[in-house]
């Protein structure tokens, strides 16, 4: 990691290695904090930010941030985000010491509750004044979490998305898809959390390892901002000979994408590829040849990195976006009304112009604009046309185990065993 | 010839042969069966369609073949479906009554049925059966019919079938294409347990295993509803390409021997035999160790009746099959198969001849064609009777509502 954390220099724009500060927010975001508690993320400056003491016992994370006030008691904001709000503008100073330094934070909140709804926002402007470039990584409540909640989630959404440079927005409701009549609900919540994490591993790969084809992060921000609030994210991994072929098979049936739905409707796709070093160019066209072949329309930013220690995994971050209707002014609104309705307090309005913080403004200068449409130009369509020939040789197979008339069909797999193979083959019956 | 708003098709798409079969409901409301068309399948495997162009001309032919026995024109069926990807469970449903007499009304009843049948299924499978058991009343189990009754708590327990919604379409795309309609959509083993059991044996408890060419699909019954139901793609081709992988001859000369020498418990007297298998002109190709068929596909057998035992274990529901076991489909041609299955399963073992339905010519009462009459035997439950002309049929009709039905 750099050392001097204090030069708010965009160094990392040529070193390909920012200063990161991991903020978890609430409940949510400080048991997701928790499990970023690995040696992948031990460059990052992890903080935790709650209203209660319990949650913040429980987190390992060094810098720990208890924003309290008399009124709560040490009870939290009982789930009134207006009151995480109030205490996040008390405690301004608190943020901003806590983002100092930082050239990209990433905050990690569940919207709905008190904490996470409330502070998020003030933590993002915060973080951007004081010269960062801000990715949110929210979910939004269950359906059945009641409608306060999911209103109290999607205002304070429509807050972040008008400070930060980006958000990925998780509905936790889409998680339905991966679960079924007997998953229990710790196991429903970790299933989110792990789509989170998954999220936040590949941004980190993509900001920390050096890459072949690079994304600045700028551009994925410039991907995010602006677009619908529930872009959507994929990440997938496969290992072995057939892993191309693995790995998108695995991307179009994931949940997440409603079986490349998401693919084909969304404006602007984001794609990291991550391999050791014995990645082929084939595989990286195989892989964008079917990306994009699901989306025609949407503007393509590829990237490929590659890592020794990830020899023979293959591993691919997506991300969608897509152009919404603008929803008006209105968050603008309600940031510029709320505090002063809630504490009388005069706040800086908050408006994300670019005047404000010049330094901050992580908004695509017209050098990366450039830089991007020549990556665009350069790598995912030429590199395209450039290995075509070779796409339509197949691996052949070299199985001991024949399937006889079975070969082709789906298998019959049984606790494990497959059950197309001969019976006395798997018991190992001897015939001679 | 007939009247054919009385008539009720059911079709069946094996994996080894599509069997088209007519019935018809007389005047007193009975079901007869009248005719059967059959092709041996092409283009599916493990019951399911791979090769649909194939498959439909199958079809065809078995439709035709049936139409000219009876002298008809089938316009709808009833589709007998099945696959690996066919589940069932069950799905208990919860209902508090909350009038102030606790008088249960049958919109308590329907409530209940609708709150058992909200189940939280994958987004691209639909529900092919939802069969309700029975209910219980503030934890007073086995009410067939609470309607009237004074309680504060209902449940009931309903049984649902589903499976994959795209591939259970293929089958009814490809009827579509022949311009037939189809009625509704039945789980094979479902269809089969309908022909084969009485409801004697139902309220006695029975485990029906079908053992057809691409799938193995069993479904038990206890005291008189369906509490279990199961597909194994596993079935007689498997046995067939066992043999031919074991013996290493071809899977046409792997299907023969199977019929042949087949058994599902190995002879003692085989030991050391051996087999001559001659070409056409009877000219020896090849010895086989007779030992060796036996043992490969009795271990198939085994393992099959295995897995189905130890699912029903897993469901607690072992000790209630003492009705009996009924195996029907061509694997019931197997010898010693009832046998194996007395050994597996510690229960009488009945191969399947249909039980439930009279007039029934006895060439037509094998277990193969099972499914396709049970399919039948749905339809004539699903369908409005029909209405007889006259005064004195109507009467008869009345007065048969308060017999005994069988």
């Amino acid at each position: 990691m750099i050392p001097n954390a204090e030069t708010p220099t965009p160094a990392w724009e040529t070193t390909g290695s920012p200063v990161i500060k991991i903020i978890g927010i609430g409940t949510a975001g400080v048991s997701l904090l928790e499990n970023l508690a690995t040696a992948e993320f031990a460059a990052a400056h992890r903080v935790a930010v709650s209203t209660d003491q319990p949650s913040l016992n429980v987190s390992t994370t060094p810098a720990k941030l208890l924003l309290e006030a008399k009124g709560l008691r040490g009870l939290g904001t009982g789930g009134d985000a207006e009151r995480g709000y109030a205490l996040a503008e008390e405690n301004v100073a608190v943020l901003k010491s806590a983002c100092a330094g930082a050239q990209v934070v990433l905050l990690l909140a569940g919207l709905g509750g008190g904490a996470g709804s409330g502070i998020t926002p003030v933590v993002a402007r915060v973080a951007r004044e004081s010269g960062a470039l801000v990715l949110a990584f929210v979910t939004l409540p269950f359906d059945c979490e009641g409608n306060r909640r999911s209103a109290q989630a999607k205002a304070s959404l429509a807050q972040i998305k008008a400070v930060a440079d980006g958000v990925i927005c998780l509905p936790n409701q889409k998680a339905y898809k991966l679960i079924d009549e007997h998953t229990s609900v710790v196991d429903t919540f970790r299933i989110t959390g792990a789509l989170l994490l998954e999220a936040i591993r590949g941004i980190w790969q993509l900001m920390t390892r050096p890459g072949l084809i690079q994304i600045h992060l700028a551009d994925l921000c410039a991907l995010v901002r602006d677009k619908n609030a529930e872009g959507v994210f994929a990440f997938v991994e496969a290992s072995g000979p057939a892993r191309s072929r693995e790995v998108i098979e695995k991307l179009l049936a994931h949940p997440l994408l409603d079986e490349g739905k998401a693919l084909a409707e969304c404006d602007a796709v984001m794609v990291s590829l991550m391999a050791g070093s014995d990645l082929t160019m084939a595989e990286v066209n195989r892989v964008m040849e079917q990306i994009t072949r699901q989306c025609e329309r949407a503007q393509v930013i590829m990237g490929a990195t590659v890592d020794d220690a990830w020899k023979t995994r293959l591993s691919v971050t997506l991300i969608t976006a897509k152009h919404s209707v603008p929803p008006a002014p209105e968050p603008n609104e309600t940031i510029a009304h709320r505090p002063a309705r809630i504490a009388g307090r005069p706040t800086p309005t908050v408006t994300p112009s670019p005047s404000a913080s010049p330094a901050a403004n992580p908004g695509p200068s017209p050098l990366q604009m450039q830089q991007r449409e020549q990556l665009v130009k350069q790598h995912a369509p030429g590199g395209r046309r450039k290995a075509d020939g070779k796409m339509k040789q197949e691996m052949l197979q070299l199985g001991t185990i024949t399937k006889g008339r079975f070969d082709k069909c789906e298998p019959t797999i049984h606790k494990g065993e497959d059950l197309d193979v001969p019976t006395y083959f798997r018991r190992g019956m001897p015939l001679n | 010839m007939f009247d054919e708003a009385n008539l009720i098709v059911g079709l069946e798409i094996g994996t080894s042969k599509i069997c088209a079969v007519i019935g018809e409901i007389n005047t007193e409301g009975a079901l007869n069966i009248i005719a059967l068309g059959q092709a041996p399948a092409r283009g599916v495997r493990k019951g399911e369609i791979v090769d649909a162009p194939l498959a439909e001309e199958c079809v065809r032919h078995a439709i035709v073949e049936a139409e000219q026995m009876a002298n008809v024109e089938i316009r709808d069926v009833f589709l007998g479906v099945t696959g690996g990807h066919v589940r069932g469970f069950t799905n208990r449903g919860v209902h508090r009554v909350l009038s102030a007499d606790r008088n249960i009304t049958e919109d308590d009843v329907s409530d209940v049925v609708k709150n058992a049948r909200a189940i939280n299924l994958p987004a691209e499978n639909s529900i092919i059966h939802d069969v309700r058991q029975h209910f219980l009343l503030d934890g007073q189990a086995g009410i067939t019919n609470p309607e009237g009754m004074v309680g504060k708590l209902l449940e009931v327990d309903v049984h649902v079938v589903h499976g994959v919604t795209n591939r259970m379409q293929n089958s009814v795309r490809l009827v579509r294409n022949l311009n037939l309609e189809v009625n509704e959509i039945v789980f094979n083993g479902l269809a089969s347990a309908l022909a084969l059991l009485s409801s004697e044996q139902k309220e006695l408890g029975a485990l029906v295993i079908d053992l057809g060419g691409g799938t193995t699909d069993y479904v038990v019954y206890v005291n008189g509803v369906v509490r279990h139901t199961g597909v194994l793609a596993v079935g007689g081709d498997h046995i067939s390409n066992d043999l031919g992988h074991g013996l290493k001859v071809p899977l046409s000369r792997a299907e023969k021997l199977k019929v042949e020498f087949g058994t599902a418990v190995p002879d003692e007297a085989a030991r050391g035999q051996s087999i001559t298998i001659t070409n056409e002109m009877n000219l020896p190709i090849k010895t086989l160790n007779l030992e060796h068929l036996q043992r490969i596909m009795s271990l198939r057998l085994e393992e099959l009746f295995q897995i189905i035992r130890s699912d029903l274990e897993e469901a607690e529901l072992l000790p209630y099959i003492q009705g009996g076991v009924f195996i029907c489909g061509g694997g019931a041609r197997i010898p010693h198969i009832a046998q194996l299955a007395e050994t597996i399963f510690q229960a009488p073992v009945a191969l399947g001849h249909t039980g439930s339905l009279s007039g029934l010519k006895s060439a037509l009462d094998q277990p193969e064609f099972l499914t396709a009459i049970g399919l039948v035997k749905y339809g004539s439950m699903r369908s409005p009777k029909p209405a007889p002309a006259g005064f004195l049929p109507n009467l008869k009709t009345m007065f048969n509502r308060f017999l005994p039905q069988r």
